[in-house]
């Protein structure tokens, strides 16, 4: 039992492990690419420019640890971003409007859950359908418009550092680190982190074992459309404008950050200390190529090549631990016959 | 002691196989005839509210528009039948689009054909990576295609640049291909049909083509029955790739501008038609006939809007709705199905 625990933490502490290098290279990579890469308000422009898919990554993780996925992240975003020009500029209050949106993005999200616990659909699929819808009334709710009246006490929200931190952290990334921590608690510390872990590696089992899989599936997609309907907010407030298309593609990076940060695209496994290095790595490695002045949208390329990487290479080493325990197997039972 | 568990988990009730397999038959051939009523009844309302909606330029429209979707949807049937899924299409058949079309620039009277085969050979090289990286690297088709459409939509950003084909650069033999009529109809339209009907031959009576549906239906007992699932897995991301290659020359003859975001999102519109066409994202049942049914059933809904002076910010929530609610429907039939199934069940047993 020791061993298998010892043996346990050594398999995931790998990965995470592999990520801190990886910063390191990034580091490095950024430092030989531009002088500019270590200042305080190239930081703040990278906390900028990472902060609301880092915030996205936290539900993402947890649903893909049960083995789902949500695909229509950036969709919420952007029609929660769309919903929020129109209320604001329909004459709704500020503080109303953003309350409209966050119910409104956990509505959303809400009905991802329906259709996957209640009515028994694939997450994969529910999600692309969605994916599609969203953006769509985002673009019925625009059309070709852009708003961007909005007030500056609430645009500096996007655009300023959080006062007394030297000018370093965003308002984005304030709100992913105390989310972060309230994730990773309940994830890695709680009975309920623990059953999600157990619905990921064997969902039946789970149920069996008294387990409430579909209501805490449920919960979970309403959460993550809560959580993207803040970024969606976030994003509208950083870039001090409403489109329909805010936000387009970019539940790529959420899910390349997921799986790089050691996650299991087949759920059951991981941790969140593995995500935030990723997005730490994620965000270094967009800001240093910037730098180096890579054409912006061609950055699928990178994100992508992430993307297979990060399933690629546990892939490749359970294929070499398979082999390995092939070879040792004959070699015991050649040893046997002799 | 294990070994006894094996043969009574994969053990089927041979009759009521039988008697399954007819049902859902049945129910999968009456959602195609359902498809076909839709589609009457939209042409109906639509053409007696506006009369406009039955010209014959609209239908020649309607029905080239489709061709496009029609191609794509054969691919990404193929794959989806396996239990898996292509989201790379729209990039695939950007990059196409744009480096075939760019040929006539470059050699000026190089023969349309040869745009062709170039369109094909690359729609060849990426679904050749992308099998290559679910197969081998055993990568979920999801993860491959999902990151494929942003590397190739990435590498369609640095190749095009900030530059576009324009339709004054490509050969008036070109630009034509799409307006060519026989009898009325499109000849595109009747070569699309004729790809499809061949897809839907090879797919019932081929043993190959049988084997997709043995996959998708159930991956494991495949290959336990010896299948080569790789192989074929493999040639569906193969066919797709090279259809969504083919998919580009016509997208680029059809609309003669092509810049870095043609096909963007056309992913979305061809698994929504694809599903809407009844083909179960389950994997293992539905046809490529239905497919392009969808294919045809959506261009002519978002016809049948923009002609009633419905807004075309309208057409994506649609079809996103609809793709909702043609998963919910199979959900629906699947579910009547297995009580009915388990109703005679009981029956037989008493």
């Amino acid at each position: 039992m020791a061993l298998d625990l010892r043996q346990r933490l050594r398999d995931a502490l790998r990965w995470e492990v592999g990520l801190l290098f990886a910063l390191a290279a990034v580091v490095v990579f950024g430092v030989d690419a531009s002088s500019q890469f270590l200042t305080a308000s190239n930081f703040f422009y990278l906390n900028l420019s990472i902060g609301e898919v880092a915030i996205m990554a936290l539900p993402m993780t947890l649903i893909i640890v049960t083995g789902e996925i949500d695909l229509s992240v950036a969709s919420i975003l952007g029609m929660s971003s769309a919903l929020l020009g129109d209320l604001y500029h329909r004459g709704l209050s500020m503080p109303l409007a953003i309350a409209t949106v966050l119910v409104v993005g956990a509505v959303a999200g809400a009905f991802n859950g329906f259709l996957v616990t209640k009515i028994g659909l694939p997450s994969l699929a529910v999600t692309i359908g969605t994916l599609t819808l969203y953006r769509g009334i985002a673009i019925i709710i625009l059309g070709p418009e852009t708003i961007s009246t909005f007030p500056t006490r609430y645009t500096n929200v996007g655009v300023t550092p959080v006062p007394h931190t030297g000018g370093y952290l965003s308002y984005s990334i304030a709100f992913f680190i105390v989310l972060a921590v309230v994730f990773a608690i309940v994830l890695h510390a709680t009975p309920v982190g623990r059953s999600l872990f157990v619905m990921g590696a064997n969902e039946e089992a789970a149920r069996y074992a008294g387990i409430r899989v579909r209501r805490t599936k449920f919960l979970l997609f309403a959460l993550s459309g809560v959580v993207c309907a803040l970024a969606g907010i976030l994003y509208t407030f950083r870039l001090s404008t409403a489109v329909q298309d805010n936000g387009l593609g970019l539940e790529l990076s959420v899910v390349t950050i997921v799986l790089l940060g050691g996650i299991s695209i087949f759920g059951g496994r991981g941790t969140i200390v593995g995500v935030v290095l990723a997005i730490a790595v994620f965000a270094g490695l967009q800001n240093a190529l910037l730098l180096t002045n890579f054409e912006q949208r061609a950055m699928g390329v990178v994100t992508g090549g992430l993307l297979l990487l990060s399933v690629l290479i546990p892939n490749g080493s359970s294929f070499v631990r398979r082999a390995r325990d092939v070879l040792r197997r004959r070699a015991l039972t050649q040893e046997g016959a002799s | 002691m294990t070994v006894t568990a094996e043969p009574r988990a994969g053990s089927p009730a041979a009759g009521v196989a039988g008697d399954a397999r007819r049902l859902v038959d049945l129910v999968f051939r009456v959602r195609e005839f359902g498809i076909v009523a839709v589609l009457a009844l939209l042409v109906l309302v639509t053409a007696s509210i506006e009369p406009r909606f039955l010209h014959l330029t609209n239908i020649q429209f309607i029905l080239v528009d489709t061709t496009v979707f029609a191609l794509l949807a054969l691919g990404e049937t193929m794959v989806v039948l396996t239990r898996n899924v292509d989201l790379s299409i729209g990039s695939v058949l950007g990059l196409s689009a744009f480096l075939s079309a760019d040929l006539f620039g470059h050699h000026p009277g190089i023969p349309i054909p040869l745009v062709f085969l170039a369109g094909l050979g690359i729609g060849l090289a990426c679904g050749v990576a992308i099998g290559f990286l679910t197969v081998v690297g055993q990568v979920p088709s999801l993860v491959v295609t999902l990151a494929a459409l942003y590397v190739i939509r990435g590498i369609d950003v640095l190749v095009v640049g900030g530059g576009q084909v324009v339709a004054s650069s490509l050969p008036n033999a070109f630009i034509e291909i799409p307006k060519k009529t026989l009898l009325g109809i499109p000849i595109l339209a009747v070569i699309v049909a004729a790809v499809v009907a061949a897809g839907a031959y090879y797919l019932r009576s081929f043993r190959s083509g049988r084997e997709l549906y043995a996959i998708g239906s159930n991956p494991d007992a495949a290959r336990l029955a010896g299948i080569p699932s790789g192989r074929r897995v493999f040639g569906a991301f193969l066919v797709s790739g090279a259809v969504a290659g083919i998919a580009g020359v016509l997208y680029a003859a059809r609309y003669g501008t092509i810049d870095s975001t043609a096909g963007s999102g056309y992913e979305l519109q061809v698994i929504a038609a694809v599903v809407v066409g009844g083909v179960a994202i389950f994997g293992g049942s539905g046809s490529v006939v239905g497919a392009a049914f969808g294919a045809l059933l959506l261009q002519t809904i978002l016809s049948a809007l923009y002609v009633l002076g419905v807004s075309p910010f309208w057409n994506q929530a649609i079809a996103g709705a609809l793709l909702l609610g043609a998963i919910a429907l199979d959900r629906g039939i699947s579910l009547k199905l297995a009580s009915m199934l388990r109703k005679r069940r009981t029956h037989l047993g008493a």
